[in-house]
């Protein structure tokens, strides 16, 4: 018998006399703060990336490209690596920075990446109550090791679209086939005596950008 | 489990070593304090914290009931999805399966995200037997691997190393195992956040394989989901080219919605966040299989039973089947407080450890034996748990069955664990504390789902504190051999209808 019908068996055996549990019931909350205030739901997603160390911007569509600019400068960033399908009218203004791009005939390696100083991206969505930004590989965001190897990641997040207040109403949004990356402040670590650290592994600095 | 815990003393005899070192109970007073306060706050936000515990709570009491069901279902989804699952009935065969899956890459070390289920097998160990070295990648877990030490906290392993230990074993150690720490190392968190950091870069750029668990695996996709802060995780799960992730049976979860529940309550009960820093999903190889050069080309889910099963059988054991590995139910614990997570010879140490050690492993050994009795049974582990285990009614249970069984080694191990208690009246008192503010949280009835059925035959067991220094009275009174000789020896906390006054609300 192999090692997999041998487990199978014994759940079902152990299982034999279990009654059936009671029905799952979700009256949880939707969400906790009323969601069809958008405003409001922006507001407490910047509140809740900044109380994790995350910086927050806010600007139009025509400030985009300046206000990136001035993120690399301040970083003292002399490259950036960009993923597929990011606008091209973003780093418009970044100059003096070199693109160093992602493309599926030539893939970035990580040893590359660990050379450049920046990422810049888009997102999926972000989720307010819990200050977070989910990343699906998707366009204008680009293989997942793009966001993990540099030292400094700006993403952008499309306000009017890209918002939601809550878990149970950011997962039906997802595709669980696609690897997901979701990032709430930066990298950090309370190993230490439960003392917070920000910046271990992954980018030390996370710039958000939120698009009016 | 892990050979490094083989020859452990039991509860008492480490519990008495720990408690003697002061800076062993300074770290952990002040580590365990600090995460409580925060903790409270961060379940305080959600206004629905009942309401999720609940749905938690009814979430794996279903999917326990049907696990071979969602298993199947797992199993169909992940191999669809590119990834390859392997079956492991123990430790032994899960190691086996991984060293060889090891060893066909042609490669001699894998880098490691934190995981309880390696710890479980002995995954390290088995892997250096069999020539391959693994690095593990977590802050904590580096510290502990660095310093040749066992991990003393389900979520912080490190936690009974001051900054100060922590720089020593940095300055000495990381020479051996790779890049040397920086010169003029000094004790503050950030500098020695970045010496790990400089330390593992270059690990995690070479590595080919990488060793994960995972928090979740959710039937209907084939999804896997792991949860950490530092950024380790990330790199593990990305940059190799082979990805083996070894989970206990009991991780899954039937739907991908069922993750709102557990990512609301996971990070808050566990780190005290409102979401940690980074969680990384990934189901097999990815929509573009292994051709899209993003994570790793090849993907092996091990699942492991390793003791899950048998646990899974015992109708008021198998509640603690549900457990999360939050981490809360240590951070309120007053015994482990004081003792320290070493003491429970086990990965899994604390309350949770109390409960779970001995139904994986079976109370043949002297340690396993005392742990049901390596509690005053307060009840502030199950106000926390966030699904709602009642690992009071659990210890209850299994101090019954080690009384039951033949022999005396198990019943001098229970003493010890009393006698333990009893000579630490801070930690009874903190117990004692705690009880009295969290009796009125105590169902008066057993909590409802598998255990019902149980209350329907059987009187509850007893409540906190009472019963139990009733019991060691008794037996303060006579010698310890006297109840063996007599044949006489009573379980210790046999269920009994509550009695005294406070006992209900």
């Amino acid at each position: 018998m192999t090692s997999r019908d041998a487990i199978l068996d014994r759940i079902r055996a152990a299982l034999a006399a279990a009654p059936e549990p009671e029905p799952v019931v979700r009256d949880y909350r939707v969400a906790h703060v009323p969601v069809d205030d958008h405003a409001a739901v922006v507001d407490l997603l910047a509140g809740n990336l900044a109380d994790y160390r995350a910086h927050v911007h806010r600007c139009t569509e025509p400030e985009l490209p300046g206000l990136l600019a001035r993120l690399l400068a301040d970083h003292g960033s002399r490259s950036v690596a960009v993923p597929p399908g990011l606008p091209a009218s973003w780093l418009a203004q970044a100059d003096g920075v070199e693109r160093v791009p992602d493309d599926a005939e030539a893939p970035l390696t990580a040893q590359r990446l660990d050379g450049v100083d920046s990422v810049v991206t888009g997102c999926r969505l972000a989720i307010a109550e819990t200050g977070t930004l989910v990343l699906d590989a998707g366009p204008g965001q680009g293989r997942r090791v793009l966001t993990l190897v540099p030292d400094h990641h700006v993403c952008v997040v499309d306000t009017a679209r890209q918002v939601v207040a809550s878990l149970p109403q950011a997962l039906p949004r997802l595709d669980p086939t696609r690897p997901l990356t979701w990032i709430s402040g930066p990298s950090a670590t309370s190993d230490i005596e439960l003392d917070r650290v920000e910046g271990v592994h992954g980018p030390r600095t996370l710039d958000v950008v939120l698009l009016a | 489990m892990s050979s490094a815990y083989l020859g452990m003393p039991a509860f008492p005899q480490a519990a008495k070593a720990a408690t003697q070192d002061a800076r062993l109970r300074a770290n952990l007073r002040r580590a365990t304090h600090t995460i409580r306060d925060k903790r409270a706050r961060a379940v305080g936000e959600l206004d629905d914290w009942a309401a999720l515990r609940e749905a938690g709570r009814r979430i794996k009491d279903q999917t326990l009931r049907h696990l071979d069901v969602y298993l199947l279902q797992l199993e169909e989804r992940v191999t669809s999805a590119g990834g390859t699952v392997h079956w492991a009935a123990d430790a032994a065969e899960a190691n086996r399966i991984v060293a060889e899956l090891v060893r066909a890459t042609g490669e001699s070390e894998v880098v490691k995200v934190k995981s309880m289920a390696t710890q479980e097998i002995g995954l390290n160990e088995a892997l250096a037997e069999a020539g391959v070295t693994a690095y593990e990648t977590d802050l904590a877990e580096l510290i502990v691997q660095l310093g040749d030490d066992l991990p003393s906290h389900i979520l912080v392993p490190a936690i009974h190393r001051n900054r100060g230990e922590i720089r020593d074993i940095f300055v000495e150690r990381m020479a051996r195992w790779g890049r040397p720490a920086p010169e003029g190392l000094t004790d503050r968190p950030a500098d020695l956040a970045e010496a790990a950091r400089l330390h593992l870069r270059e690990k995690f750029l070479r590595a080919k394989v990488a060793v994960s668990g995972a928090n979740f695996m959710i039937a209907e996709t084939g999804t896997l989901v792991v949860v950490e802060s530092e950024g380790n995780g990330r790199m593990c799960l990305t940059l190799p080219q082979t990805l083996i992730s070894v989970v206990g049976i009991e991780k899954v979860l039937p739907t991908w919605q069922d993750l709102e529940v557990f990512l609301q309550f996971l990070p808050r009960s566990s780190t005290a966040e409102r979401m940690n820093p980074y969680t990384t999903m990934w189901t097999g190889l990815g929509p573009g299989g292994a051709a899209d050069g993003d994570g790793p080309r090849a993907f092996h889910l091990v699942l492991l039973d390793n003791g899950r099963t048998d646990t899974l059988a015992d109708e008021i054991g198998r509640q603690v089947l549900r457990c999360i590995r939050c981490s809360a139910c240590l951070n309120v614990c007053p015994v482990y407080e004081r003792a320290g997570g070493h003491a429970y010879g086990s990965p899994y140490p604390g309350p949770i450890g109390a409960v779970l050690t001995p139904q994986l492993r079976g109370t043949g050994s002297e340690v396993d034996a005392s742990l049901p009795f390596a509690s005053s049974l307060c009840g502030a582990c199950y106000e926390v748990c966030p699904v709602a285990i009642d690992i009071p009614e659990v210890l209850v249970h299994l101090r019954e069955q080690v009384a039951a069984q033949p022999g005396h080694a198990a019943e001098r191990a229970a003493m010890r664990a009393a006698t333990w208690l009893f000579e630490h009246p801070a930690a009874l008192a903190a117990a004692e504390r705690t009880a009295s503010a969290t009796r009125a949280l105590h169902p008066r009835t057993l909590p409802l789902g598998p255990a019902g059925a149980w209350t329907q035959a059987r009187d509850l067991p007893r409540l906190p504190a009472e019963p139990f220094r009733t019991w060691w009275k008794r037996h303060r009174a006579e010698p310890p051999a006297a109840p063996q000789s007599t044949g006489t020896s009573q379980p210790p906390t046999t269920p009994q209808p509550p009695t005294t006054p406070e006992s209900t609300p």
